[in-house]
């Protein structure tokens, strides 16, 4: 449905590389995900793909059109949401919707099942501007405008940045349901944990894919044992497990630190450098009652060790 | 211990609409204090009260050791601030930005320029002394951000999601920036998303609706809600919220 052959993308007069050739395909019906900090090169990926923003370099077709030559079919067949909010401000929630459908060829009625669901949250207030919309209210304005003309594919930029952990959850089982009705979905974010959420990701850093699958299999590929380890003063843990000889990487991961030990050694290995070892070091500085288990890593566990390496 | 920030039913009133109500809480010296709610929860309003940007309709606060209502001033003084877009001039170098917020808070030259050595030296931006803060990595103006926002060493640091779009590992490494501040006894109160990072401070409140709906610590509060994560303790306070944002 997607696909994009060593995509390359610089800035100001190439002094900034943007996307670095980047290849990946997005199957029809996927939920794909673009999970990346800031300057990741998810905003210019989106650009070129929804005809925005030509690429330096490379190819890239949506649903068989090439972004160049086809741009105008492209335009018909795309839902687009971008990271900042730009629909207009000063049109109401009912105005902005009427104008995009019309854009479009298309009416609120003719593809209202698709938007029905989202729309109804925000009806109550269909008469208010744009720009006096909250947050979480605007979110879903601008997904019932970028889907109104029934889109193919849909690219959504950041769509939960910002937005707290309730709205975060509703809107992506409303992406849930928008791929079931066979919408091909695009969707970036910074927030590891959504990973999850998607079929197949790319995990992205200063405009390189660091690792391109499903969650599960880039999880399998982690390349160390992980340990959580546990002391009430998370703090003094943190600064001594950091102090051990046997540590490779210790990171805070909510009220636990993810730990792995040099040589990836293992629970199995008993000597100084083994996780023994490590709760042995930290008793004798004090930590009592550490607790030490070996974890399955999450999304945001194999981001890390990717950047190291 | 000594309490830096303590309100009294602290409200604010848009017409007939409640921002925040009846907001009653302390947080004591170099504590970590986590500032949680939903969207529209009211904590942007509740921030503004404490930073002496927005008067109160009702209700008592006294910011480091300063009325709410009366001396104002004199809590900008003495607090910090830095939020997710940052505060510094992208036109302006790492040096040239470190010895304007010093400058506008008023400290001598000498003064400055000692600071500005020593923070150079702290963040390892030495190198970077004369590059425009437009071409640092965001990072590292992140980092910057937060040293710009205590040069003048205040009581207390409000941080608006400080951490917003980056990297997990940089994401971690401002966290140690945090616990060094507070360990210099630097009051810290934050703002976040990441649910992760809630579990990062010392004692949490989560807004819902106005109101502060809890306050504990995050391993009291997962306790008295039977979660396993803050996260979950968040999404079922959260999603009891009436107000549409």
């Amino acid at each position: 449905m997607i696909t994009i052959e060593k995509l390359t993308k610089t800035y100001n007069k190439g002094q900034v590389l943007a996307v670095q050739d980047v290849s990946l395909d997005v199957r029809h019906g996927e939920l794909f995900g673009l999970i990346g900090p800031d300057g990741a090169g998810k905003t210019t990926i989106f650009r070129i793909l929804t005809t925005l923003l030509l690429a330096d370099k490379g190819t890239a077709t949506v649903n068989g059109c090439d972004v160049v030559k086809d741009y105008a079919k492209i335009r018909n067949s795309v839902g687009y949401m971008p990271g900042r909010f730009s629909l207009y401000q000063d049109l109401t929630i009912e105005e902005n919707l009427n104008f995009f459908a019309t854009v479009f060829g298309t009416s609120i009625r003719e593809n209202y099942d698709l938007i029905k669901d989202i729309y109804i949250q925000i009806e109550p207030f269909k008469d208010r501007r744009a720009g006096k919309l909250s947050g979480g209210m605007k979110q879903k304005l601008a997904l019932c405008c970028a889907l109104i003309h029934k889109p193919a594919v849909l690219f959504l930029d950041e769509p939960t940045t910002g937005v707290d952990v309730v709205s975060r959850k509703e809107f992506w089982e409303m992406l849930a349901r928008l791929k079931a009705e066979g919408i091909t979905i695009m969707v970036s974010t910074p927030y590891m944990d959504e990973a999850n959420r998607c079929d197949r990701i790319a995990l992205m850093q200063k405009g390189q894919i660091l690792s391109i699958d499903t969650p599960a299999w880039i999880v399998g590929q982690f390349p160390v044992d992980l340990y959580a380890v546990h002391q009430a003063n998370t703090h003094k843990l943190l600064k001594e497990v950091r102090k051990y000889p046997g540590t490779d990487s210790c990171f805070a991961f909510g009220d636990s630190l993810h730990v792995t030990l040099k040589g990836g050694a293992t629970a199995g290995h008993e000597g100084e450098e083994g996780s023994a070892g490590l709760t042995k070091y930290l008793r004798d500085r004090g930590l009592a009652d550490v607790s030490m288990e070996k974890i399955t890593p999450g999304v945001e566990d194999c981001f890390i060790q990717l950047l190291k390496s | 211990m000594e309490p830096v920030i303590t309100t009294d039913k602290l409200t604010k009133r848009f017409g007939s609409f409640v921002a925040a109500n009846e907001l009653s809480f302390e947080v004591n010296k170099g504590e970590i204090f986590g500032f949680l709610g939903a969207n529209g929860a009211g904590k942007t309003t509740a921030m503004r009260m404490l930073c002496g940007l927005l008067t109160p309709s009702s209700g008592k606060a006294r910011i480091a050791g300063f009325d709410i209502y009366k001396e104002t001033e004199k809590i900008k003084r003495n607090i910090g601030y830095m939020s997710q877009k940052f505060s510094l001039y992208d036109d302006l170098t790492v040096s040239e930005n470190i010895r304007f917020y010093a400058g506008i808070y008023g400290m001598s030259i000498p003064a400055i320029k000692q600071k500005t050595k020593e923070l150079l030296e702290e963040l390892q931006l030495v190198n970077e002394a004369k590059t425009l803060v437009r071409e640092l990595p965001l990072g590292w103006k992140q980092k910057l951000a937060f040293s710009v926002s205590i040069v003048h060493g205040p009581e207390i640091v409000f941080l608006d999601e400080p951490t917003g779009g980056v990297d997990p590992v940089t994401r971690r490494q401002f966290w140690d920036l945090i616990y060094a501040a507070a360990d210099k006894g630097v009051t810290i109160f934050v703002t976040t998303h990441y649910m992760d990072e809630a579990e990062y401070c010392n004692r949490v409140s989560i807004m819902v609706d106005g109101v502060i709906a809890a306050l504990d610590s995050p391993a009291e509060l997962k306790r008295q809600y039977r979660n396993q994560s803050m996260e979950d303790v968040f999404y079922e306070l959260a999603r009891k919220a009436k107000r549409g944002e």
